[in-house]
């Protein structure tokens, strides 16, 4: 099947797969500890940590937006900071 | 005892699985491609990085685009909501006139998007139509394809007109389920109609307005056909919401690389935004659990 017409680069297709390893460890983790582990974070609302995975996604999606507009093209910066921002919502939302 | 899960279920999700692979992952997946190279046609492209995002970001046609989209979503969610909890409250919940509501209701919803536009574009026309002939026969400066506030004007009547009915319904559908016994002892009570709506009524339809606020956000910032079929995005660029000059960038233009980098800036927004509303209006259900 030629898939030429979806202008697959190694930097998108390593993009993709880094979002796919991440659905196969929430499943996994699912597995191990299942219901999901809610809990009433800083944000004072009920997440579980499917909420925070997203929560982590989407801002990491701003954050590099973001930079793009205020920082430059450097995206290694935004990728850092997504880094530990993830390690925030994980720890206290 | 224990229950076994039974894991072949699965294999019934599988079909839906591969059509939303298919309808919208494999997409998807195309345009965060398409988003960081350039490309000319023949399937060749050419790698930029992140350069459309930031022509996009910074490029004051998606700024207003954006302004003119968000002020549309707010204007049609300040009017439809409201109008169509009113209209609900107001509509009969038994006998005839319960049907003859019903079905009046749901008629708009069955007009395709164009046919909408196509009738509102030759119902406002000041030559013929008969909104437009009767505003003009009466004094009044109305001409959606000359002046920016008459089109603006039409295309949020047009859109009210379209889509009212589908808040109305829900909400009826939330105030159908309240027992009467809420209703016997508020007037035992002796509350006001002000106290039951705001007490009894409001609460009960918290889920529906939900689905309601979500859907009415979502259609009316992505709202593509009516507009461009009455107004085309003008007079100017007045009516040129988001979709319509994506698709003006993407088809008009072909400029594939920076269209899908302002269809994923797009999506990432619309995306935000219904979260942000899911969660400030499902907050309260989780603190009272």
């Amino acid at each position: 099947m030629d898939l030429a017409w979806m202008g697959w680069t190694p930097f998108t297709a390593t993009f993709f797969s880094v979002i796919a390893c991440l659905l196969v460890v929430m499943m996994v983790w699912e597995k191990l500890s299942p219901g999901g582990a809610p809990r009433f974070g800083m944000l004072r609302f009920e997440t579980t940590r499917g909420d925070r995975l997203f929560v982590t996604l989407l801002s990491s999606a701003f954050i590099h937006l973001g930079w793009l507009f205020f920082g430059g093209t450097d995206l290694w910066w935004a990728l850092g900071l997504s880094v530990l921002y993830a390690l925030a919502v994980f720890r206290w939302v | 005892m224990q229950r076994k899960v039974n894991q072949k279920a699965w294999f019934l999700v599988l079909p839906v699985f591969l059509l939303v692979a298919f309808s919208a992952v494999i997409p998807l997946m195309t345009v965060v491609n398409y988003s960081v190279q350039d490309s000319f046609g023949n399937n060749e492209f050419f790698w930029v990085g992140s350069e459309w995002f930031v022509e996009i970001l910074n490029s004051d046609r998606f700024h207003d685009a954006l302004g003119r989209q968000l002020l549309f979503s707010g204007i049609i969610l300040a009017i439809e909501i409201p109008l169509g909890i009113w209209v609900a409250l107001s509509m009969p919940r038994r006998g005839w006139g319960a049907s003859v509501c019903l079905v009046l209701m749901a008629l708009p919803l069955l007009i395709p998007w164009n046919v909408v536009g196509t009738i509102w574009q030759i119902f406002a026309r000041a030559d013929i139509g008969l909104l437009g002939h009767t505003l003009a026969a009466m004094g009044i400066d109305y001409n959606y394809t000359q002046s920016s506030l008459s089109a603006w004007i039409t295309v949020i009547v047009m859109d009210v007109w379209h889509w009212t009915s589908l808040v109305v319904l829900l909400c009826y559908a939330g105030l159908c389920s309240i027992p009467d016994a809420y209703y016997q002892a508020a007037k035992i009570d002796g509350a006001s109609r002000w106290a039951v709506f705001r007490y009894i009524q409001l609460p009960k339809m918290q889920r529906v307005l939900l689905i309601a606020v979500l859907l009415r956000f979502m259609d009316s910032f992505m709202i593509y056909t009516e507009p461009f079929v009455v107004t085309g995005g003008g007079p100017g660029n007045a009516t040129t919401f988001l979709s319509i000059d994506l698709v003006k960038m993407a088809i008009g233009q072909f400029d594939l690389g920076p269209a899908a980098a302002f269809s994923l800036v797009y999506f990432l927004i619309v995306l935000l935004l219904s979260w942000v509303f899911y969660t400030v209006m499902t907050a309260r259900d989780g603190a009272e659990a």
